[in-house]
């Protein structure tokens, strides 16, 4: 333990890989704590690793210079969870809605914390009744900020693809912490002072500050909702050509939905137990929209059979219909749809796509507008 | 030309009998097929120095290089160091003499498909398991045909050799990442052998008809499933083309380790030693174990080989070929 720092230029330490260790073990007494980690010959491929969120316990564990695959959106929303047990006696809820646990820090990147405002948009603030499972969980989560640098954690490899600057998610608020990767442990900057109790005495004070990414390898032109809006009143964007070309090229694998911080949508299915059909559980998984299924309805009615009807939906969720009722894009530019996508297909090219029709519909758009 | 040339020796030395009698061709080997693209250039001088100008591309990933005199083995030998050095040193393959050529040919170039180190199916790095395999049989005088391939596509045609090796992935699932999209149950029915079916709205593996392509590996969108990283391999022997029984290579064992893989094609040649027909100038294996019979050599090529699971060796060989009884199909 350590006095509080005095003043906010003095929040910045450097820790040793053992020191760094330390940290973790003090933290460990009130938190869990999730990280991408490094699952080695785990990869899609052979002999290629796999890079996604896990609980860890030691520095080692924890792979910071890379983009995980999928998103920190398990932590809080598991592709797979049961939401109760039944019986012929009863119910019975899972113990994460009754006992109050141990904290949760989550160490993540800028566009990741705005991935979660726009999951609690949706679990928490999307009509009167709250996601009980998604709040459980969300109200003990502490953010680390996993910082991504001047020009991004690197700009190449996984990072070649984000795009948080042009949807304005490159600066984060609300952690408590921000960590850099050294070659040897951790720079540590304490943005919440109380934090500082959990300091080992060897950390050295040092002047980090975060910064963070300024520019994107490829800026993408994010279409303003409202001329969008137009655009499919006006009937040119739906119709617009383009998003046929995606009819053949999608596959409908749904990894863009998989790996995207944001997509929350679920379907929840009952279990009945082969040795007593009268208990079993309740469960429910992610489900994307780009896969079969997604629109099945009572009497074997489905839409967007096409898939290219499937990725203007999912365009129009990320950058329109979101922002509409929640005033900011679903979408957050973390660019994992794009990493995922085994057609390469990128998201972050849809939405320049969609930007030149609607500029083409605002150029020849009706008197009304013009003084817009 | 020489007036004298002793044919068995030269044979061994990677030179061959051509249908020009004063010009003999030098089988170059590329253990794995991949090779650093300046040794190209080593094949192209020696071409061009000593041969006709030409290079013959073999199925088996070597270089034949013909139209070389007689008279110049001794220069081309010379002039090969520095493929042997570059190609086959490094494996762990020792030489006597680094300038006197290939000490072997009878053991075929250990072929690969491209593997993993480009194809996305592939489930191990096929060309460094040919090298190793290289170092445990090479040189050999036995003719000896061994590919290695990464998946059950089989794209070196491994179910040709005596022995082809075809990677296999021992797949797990981690259910609680299976959201039940069904695409692996859908791929593994269409594309393999339908092992996967879904259960409770969960994937569920069937391992007797799994044969560990790994494809369901690749299409999952959750990562529910993943390799064990310890790789496997399924041993498919005694194919062969020919005049007298072509047939496919018939499976042999699954999910070997690769030191059981080692272990069995380095046993493989003291059973060739005790039961070739040494009358005939050469004879391939798959005509010594139809002679000497497949209990013979199953226990001859598994001495010292631990059979503990997940290992499975089969109990009889289903090979599929035909004869040239030719009288029986046409009249
Ligand atoms: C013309 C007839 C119907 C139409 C057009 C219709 C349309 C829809 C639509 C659009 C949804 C939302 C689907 C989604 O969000 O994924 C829905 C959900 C639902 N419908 Fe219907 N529906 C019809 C008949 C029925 C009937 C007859 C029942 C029950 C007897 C029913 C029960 C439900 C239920 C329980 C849901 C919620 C399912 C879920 O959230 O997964 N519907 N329906
Ligand atoms: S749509 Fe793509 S870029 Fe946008 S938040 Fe989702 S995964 Fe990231
Ligand atoms: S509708 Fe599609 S894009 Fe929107 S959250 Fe659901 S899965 Fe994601
Ligand atoms: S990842 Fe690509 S191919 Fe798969 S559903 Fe998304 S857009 Fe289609
Ligand atoms: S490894 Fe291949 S055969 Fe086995 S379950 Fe997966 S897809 Fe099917
Ligand atoms: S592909 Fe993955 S998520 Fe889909 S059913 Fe198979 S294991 Fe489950």
């Amino acid at each position: 333990m350590r006095p509080m720092p005095g003043n906010a230029a003095e929040r910045g330490y450097a820790l040793s890989e053992v020191s760094c260790d330390a940290l973790l073990r003090e933290f460990r007494k009130d938190f869990r704590i999730f990280a991408p980690v490094r699952l080695e010959g785990r990869g899609r491929f052979s002999d290629t690793d796999m890079v996604r969120y896990g609980e860890i316990r030691n520095f080692r564990e924890m792979e910071l210079r890379e983009k995980s695959l999928f998103s920190p959106k398990e932590v809080l929303f598991p592709p797979s969870e049961t939401l109760f047990h039944f019986a012929e006696t009863g119910v019975r809820e899972p113990s994460l809605l009754r006992e109050d646990g141990k904290g949760l820090l989550v160490l993540l990147r800028a566009c990741d914390i705005a991935g979660v405002d726009r999951l609690d948009a949706i679990f928490l603030g999307n009509g009167p009744e709250k996601d009980p499972y998604y709040e459980a969980r969300r109200k003990r989560v502490v953010f680390a900020l996993i910082e991504c640098g001047p020009l991004g954690a690197s700009r190449s490899g996984s990072f070649g693809s984000c795009f948080c600057v042009s949807m304005g998610t490159n600066r984060a608020s609300g952690y408590a912490l921000v960590l850099r990767p050294e070659d040897d442990g951790l720079s540590l900057f304490l943005e919440d002072p109380a934090f500082a109790a959990y300091l080992p005495p060897d950390a050295v004070r040092t002047s980090y500050a975060p910064s963070f990414p300024l520019e994107d390898p490829f800026p993408v032109r994010v279409p303003d909702p409202g001329d969008m809006s137009r655009a499919v009143r006006e009937e040119s964007l739906f119709s617009a050509a383009f998003w046929k070309d995606y009819d053949s090229r999608c596959i409908a694998c749904g990894r863009c939905n998989t790996v995207c911080p944001t997509c929350s949508c679920f379907t929840t299915y009952d279990v009945t137990y082969e040795e007593n059909a009268s208990a079993g559980e309740r469960r429910r998984v992610w489900a994307g929209c780009h896969v079969d299924r997604f629109t099945d309805m009572a009497g074997g009615h489905r839409f967007r059979e096409k898939y290219g009807a499937r990725m203007r939906f999912k365009t129009m969720h990320k950058i329109h219909d979101f922002h509409l009722r929640f005033g900011r894009h679903m979408c957050v530019g973390c660019g994992r749809c794009d990493d995922a996508c085994p057609e390469y297909i990128s998201f972050a090219a849809c939405i320049d796509r969609v930007s030149r029709v609607v500029d083409a519909a605002a150029s020849t758009g009706g008197d009304d507008h013009d003084a817009r | 030309m020489p007036r004298d040339i002793v044919r068995k020796k030269i044979t061994k030395n990677a030179y061959r009998i051509t249908s020009k009698r004063a010009e003999t061709c030098l089988r170059v080997r590329v253990p794995g097929g991949h090779l650093d693209a300046c040794l190209l250039d080593v094949v192209r001088s020696i071409a061009e120095r000593f041969g006709d100008g030409t290079v013959h591309l073999t199925t088996r990933q070597g270089f034949e290089i013909p139209g070389i005199p007689w008279e110049r083995m001794a220069e081309v030998n010379k002039a090969v160091r520095p493929l042997l050095e570059a190609l086959e040193v490094p494996l762990g393959v020792t030489f006597v003499d680094l300038d006197g050529g290939y000490p072997g040919a009878g053991t075929r170039n250990i072929s690969a498909c491209i593997g993993n180190r480009v194809c996305p199916f592939a489930n191990y790095d096929t060309t460094a398991l040919a090298g190793r395999i290289e170092a445990a049989v090479f040189p050999h005088d036995f003719h000896v045909k061994i590919a290695v391939t990464g998946c059950p596509n089989d794209c070196i045609k491994a179910h040709m050799q005596d022995f082809g090796i075809i990677g296999q992935a021992m797949v797990e699932q981690d259910a609680s990442r299976c959201i039940g999209c069904e695409a692996c149950a859908k791929n593994c029915l269409k594309r393999v052998t339908g092992a996967i079916s879904m259960k409770n709205n969960r994937a569920v593996r069937d391992p007797r008809r799994c044969i560990g392509c790994g494809e369901c590996v690749l299409v999952c969108p959750t990562g529910a499933w993943s390799r064990d990283p310890r790789k496997y391999f399924r041993m498919v022997i005694l194919g062969r083309t020919g005049k007298k029984n072509p047939r496919m290579a018939a499976t042999f064992l699954e999910w070997a380790d690769e030191e059981v893989v080692l272990t069995v094609l380095r046993n493989c040649y003291a059973f060739i030693d005790a039961h070739i027909d040494r009358s005939l100038p050469k004879e391939h294996l798959g005509y010594i174990v139809d002679r000497a019979g497949w209990p013979a050599f199953r226990e001859a090529v598994l001495q010292g080989v631990s059979l503990d699971p997940p290992l499975r060796v089969a109990e009889t060989l289903e090979f599929s070929g035909y004869f040239y009884e030719r009288d029986r199909v046409f009249r």
